[in-house]
């Protein structure tokens, strides 16, 4: 007696639903990982940002008011960011195209590559804390060594750190000295590109330029909008150094009738995720730093989302 | 040209970024410790107490540890597990975390903590067992120190050793520039300052004192301890903008930071600074030869021996009061019980040793050249004090000496305050009245958030 056949769509609905089961199992732990460290935070985060929650007693719903309060009263919110967006502008900007020079550099060495390339990764190897230190050491407007030379060569000593005007500069130094990461991963991507295209390049009469504009730079384009896209997101979360150098170039250590100054000197070293320590915990105003936090991602999507849709119109033809 | 859209799934790479920071925000969301109650310990069941402190350094651990076992000899039946070298951010997540892990007893080098403490019932109310044992605050300890301890009408910490501000000044550069004594009020301290600074190019050779507010202790609220500054009104809204004493403290400083050679020369002498806590402090070093500092730098120029006669006075005061000289700014350490412990008796005993027993606070001061924190220790005859360590008794004993009151944010008020006098002090700021009106209300908008 022949058996009676599944009927073909149960058949296949189950088949299917043993593929989503095993397409599940195998992304779980990503899916658990993204649920406990990404989405919970965000859903957190965005849902503190309109209760008043001080860490010590239960949380309370407060609608705008940590809105308000961010973004009409806090007279640090509106610095803050226009320093956050300087760095993001100037730092990553420089960093990519003095990581790039120097790859460019080091892969045209014939000899002593190696050394070369130690001696320029090697920074990036530093803490940021005692890189900080070190150049605030090397910064110092007084006893530094830099202001010292300078003076030698009869140029202007700034107050590097102690100036407002000097201390966004000093920090984006501070980030080029460290570009070895950067470095590095673009020695990786210019040893990449063909050099039969150079050859061919040189032979329809192109000169250096033309080749970097025409050859190397479209063969290298999705490592240059990695490092900006990586570098924005890095900056927007900029911190230790800025605190670090506001810290030590001040000179104060805080305490009872001593406060540590936001961003030494008059604010100028302010940025966001220093607002979110600062509200969330010492101010113990959590709601408010939510409020920082929600809007510092934002503007990190708004950033990348724009790198990645005008990557053509960034980078040229690719 | 290549059109192709970027897959919206890509901006994950920026979620990634971000998460990070949101999940530090995230940690922070943890529930208020439960209010523990009797121990046992008062009819004799053993009890086990965790004491976090901040100090580190071998003769503070010493000393700290030397009146743990004073106070362990005494009740038998309660033994200290003592924490040190402990941040206060770190006692900060620990009294928000709870656990049984959590300490009992804690304390804290910053008073600023204490209003958010006593606002957010994170530390226990002493003043129900300061009554229960008979100890009246106001007799026990100077009013600075109380001040500093409580917020409104709740004492959630009280005083472990105090900070008192006052003068040194260098004897030697004095009897060079034919000064006989310490000045007494703002203008013969101006004529001194002025008298004792030595050009050398266009910096100094010796600059008679560094005005500053990031000369080291040279802050806003320090000078204005000696103006009797208040801070909040009766009800709470800040007064920097109507207590005219804020407003001529500012100028005042303005005008002495224009008379040494201008707010850039200064700035530039100043980084040539070595460490404050070391032998490279200006003062030690003779590159300044009058400073507002606190008590604790007589041992440390005891030790370091700098190459010219030093002494100490009183801060000198503004003219118009010159009947308050001796007062001075006063800080100090707090000490506190968790809320969130469950063994409030024993704890309550410990604090109550440390901070009135009159043997303990005066050891502990000798031990670590501190102010002693009760009127009792500061006239034990069992306190070390020479001449010099003497001026700052007589500070901390002074009924008009003044502190930084506790507020429901911290140090907000302060850290506000501050950024005017930098402006002020650098001539950004030139309307004074409009940026001490400004300051109250961002002072009052942070007030009002904390609430």
């Amino acid at each position: 007696m022949a058996l009676p056949l599944p009927s073909a769509p149960a058949a296949l609905r189950r088949r299917r639903r043993r593929e989503h089961a095993r397409t599940l199992a195998f992304l779980s732990p990503w899916l658990i990982g993204f649920g406990v460290f990404f989405a919970y935070p965000l859903v957190s985060t965005v849902y503190f940002s309109f209760m008043r929650y001080d860490g010590f007693t239960a949380p309370t719903f407060a609608g705008l008011r940590n809105w308000d309060y961010v973004l009409t009263r806090y007279p640090f919110f509106w610095q803050g960011l226009g320093n956050t967006l300087w760095l993001v502008a100037v730092m990553v900007t420089l960093r990519v195209a003095f990581g790039l020079g120097i790859g460019l550099l080091i892969t045209k060495v014939k000899t002593g590559a190696g050394l070369f390339r130690t001696a320029f990764y090697l920074p990036y190897l530093a803490p940021p804390v005692a890189a900080t230190m070190a150049f605030a050491f090397l910064l110092n407007p007084g006893t530094g060594p830099v202001n010292h030379l300078l003076g030698e060569l009869g140029l202007p000593q700034p107050g590097w750190f102690t100036d407002p005007a000097w201390s966004k500069p000093a920090l984006t130094l501070l980030a080029m000295w460290g570009v070895g990461d950067l470095m590095v991963i673009f020695m990786a991507a210019l040893l990449d590109v063909p050099r039969e295209q150079y050859e061919a390049a040189e032979l329809d009469g192109a000169g250096p330029w033309q080749r970097f504009r025409y050859v190397t730079l479209p063969a290298i384009s999705p490592i240059v909008l990695f490092a900006v896209v990586t570098g924005v997101i890095q900056t927007m979360q900029y911190y230790t150094q800025a605190i670090v150098a506001g810290k030590v170039a001040s000179g104060v250590i805080g305490g009872s009738g001593q406060q540590f100054e936001p961003g030494y000197p008059h604010g100028s070293t302010w940025t966001l995720p220093q607002m979110v320590y600062s509200l969330g915990f010492q101010r113990f105003d959590t709601g408010s730093a939510c409020v920082v936090a929600v809007i510092l991602f934002a503007l990190s999507m708004a950033f990348t989302s724009v790198l990645l849709r005008r990557r053509s119109g960034l980078l040229g033809e690719d | 040209m290549d059109t192709q859209r970027t897959p919206r799934r890509r901006p994950l790479t920026a979620l990634a970024g971000a998460a990070a920071c949101l999940a530090v925000l995230a940690t922070g969301c943890t529930g208020s410790p439960a209010a523990g109650g009797e121990d046992g310990s008062a009819s004799g069941q053993d009890v086990t107490l965790t004491f976090w402190h901040g100090w580190s350094q071998d003769n503070e651990v010493k000393a700290i540890d030397a009146n743990i076992a004073a106070f362990e000899k005494l009740h038998p039946n309660i033994h200290v597990k003592v924490v040190g070298n402990i941040a206060d951010d770190k006692s900060e997540q620990a009294l928000r975390a709870g656990g049984a892990e959590a300490p009992d007893v804690v304390s804290s080098f910053t008073t600023d903590n204490v209003g958010k403490f006593c606002a957010a019932n994170v530390w226990s109310d002493l003043g129900p067992l300061l009554r229960k044992d008979g100890i009246d605050p106001a007799k026990t300890f100077p009013a600075a120190m109380l001040a500093y301890s409580r917020y409104r009408d709740n004492q959630c910490a009280l005083p472990l050793l105090g900070d008192a501000y006052g003068l040194y000044y260098n004897k030697t550069a004095f009897a060079a520039a034919g000064i006989t004594a310490p000045p007494r009020t703002f203008s013969e301290f101006e004529a001194a300052a002025l008298k004792l600074t030595v050009a050398d190019g266009d910096s100094y050779r010796q600059l008679g004192f560094m005005p500053n507010y990031h000369g080291y202790e040279t802050a806003i609220a320090h000078y204005l301890g000696q103006y009797g500054s208040t801070y909040f009104g009766p009800d709470g809204r800040s007064t920097v903008a109507t207590d005219p004493t804020v407003a001529a403290a500012l100028r005042w400083q303005k005008s002495l930071v224009d008379k040494l050679g201008g707010f850039e020369k200064l700035e530039r002498y100043r980084t040539g600074f070595g460490d404050e806590f070391s032998a490279k402090n200006p003062f030690t070093t003779g590159q300044v030869a009058m400073a507002l500092d606190g008590e604790w730098r007589t041992a440390s120029l005891a030790e370091d021996k700098p190459a010219f006669d030093w002494a100490t006075a009183p801060f000198p005061v503004p003219d118009g009061q010159a009947a308050s000289y001796g007062r001075g700014y006063q800080t100090g350490t707090i000490i506190g019980i968790a809320k969130g412990s469950r063994k409030q008796t024993a704890a309550w005993a410990l604090v109550k040793y440390l901070t009135t027993d009159t043997d303990a606070v005066v050891s502990f001061a000798n031990a670590i050249h501190n102010v002693p924190s009760t009127l009792a220790a500061l006239d034990s005859p069992k306190l070390e004090a020479d001449a010099n360590f003497r001026t700052f008794l007589g500070i901390a004993r002074h009924p008009a000496s003044g502190t930084t009151p506790a507020s429901i944010n911290g140090g907000a008020y302060q850290v506000s305050l501050q950024n005017l006098s930098y402006e002020v002090e650098s001539g950004r700021q030139t309307d004074l009245a409009a940026g001490l009106a400004a300051t109250a209300k961002e002072i009052d908008a942070a007030v009002d958030q904390a609430k």
